[in-house]
């Protein structure tokens, strides 16, 4: 269960990433169906979050440690609401770049979370 | 008549006074250094806690460039010329760091029990802190000749 949701995470947020991204390159800022595709993914995030206290709370443990595994749960689920508000105060193409870094750095952070989860094991 | 008076306007008035150097393409250097700060200081600080004596210099390296990143994500938010210096010394400093730490890791890893932020130049990051402060260190130079 979590580790599905890891992996749609991920994509997801590359998915983002390459959006702002091509917005990047296209030089415009982000626009409406832009956040609405933040909210998508930060909502994922949000629900990974929840799960993972849920799962934390019926008895299960991270193989890396439950401290490292709710830091990244919170990092996961505050990056691209974090980095949305950053592109609403910059309506230039630099706001866009902001949101894709932000894309790839929440797949990264999911990777992670997979390793400290132990994913594909339990 | 104010209401007329479009924000770039404002901004290019204002501009004079303090520099900003957390707009336009330093929107995304902010963004990377939080980031950053966040990433080390909560991976140093849950380390150095929790298992300190493991690898107590690697632990104490990466709160160093805790405070290095935090620092410049501080004056890079904050603005002006006497913060666009600092952040350039703490710039130069990071990108010493990075080259430093990297190479002494990799010339005596018998040191290093456990990585550090800046083990083997960032590679556990993508080598995105040796390409930081290069990045950080021309857009901070541009910022100086934009005005000048």
């Amino acid at each position: 269960m979590i580790d599905a949701l890891t992996i749609a995470v991920a994509v997801t947020a590359l998915a983002l990433a390459a959006w702002c991204g091509w917005a990047t390159y296209r030089d415009q800022p982000t626009k409406d169906w832009h956040f609405i595709g933040m909210a998508v993914v930060s909502l994922l995030g949000i629900a990974q979050l929840v799960i993972g206290c849920v799962q934390l709370a019926r008895g299960q443990s991270p193989d890396e440690g439950t401290a490292i595994f709710v830091a990244y749960l919170l990092g996961a689920a505050a990056c691209v609401p974090a980095t949305g508000f950053m592109s609403l105060s910059e309506r230039t193409r630099w706001g866009s770049a902001t949101v894709a870094a932000g894309g790839v750095v929440l797949a990264v952070l999911e990777v992670r979370l997979f390793d400290i989860w132990g994913g594909g094991s339990a | 008549m104010p209401e007329t008076t479009t924000p770039g306007a404002a901004e290019a008035a204002a501009a004079p006074a303090k520099r900003s150097l957390g707009t336009g393409p330093g929107r995304l250097l902010v963004t990377v250094y939080g980031v950053f700060t966040v990433a080390a200081a909560s991976r140093s600080l849950f380390q150095v806690i929790a298992q300190f004596e493991v690898a107590p210099l690697a632990y104490s390296l990466s709160a160093v460039s805790a405070v290095v990143y935090g620092f410049i994500l501080f004056s890079l938010v904050r603005g002006g010329e006497g913060a666009r210096k600092a952040a350039a010394v703490s710039c130069a400093l990071e990108l010493i760091g990075v080259l430093g730490i990297g190479t002494w890791t990799l010339a005596e890893p018998s040191a290093f029990p456990d990585q550090t932020v800046w083990s083997d130049y960032g590679m556990d990051y993508l080598f995105i802190p040796v390409v930081l402060p290069v990045t950080g260190l021309m857009w901070l130079r541009r910022a100086r000749t934009a005005t000048a």
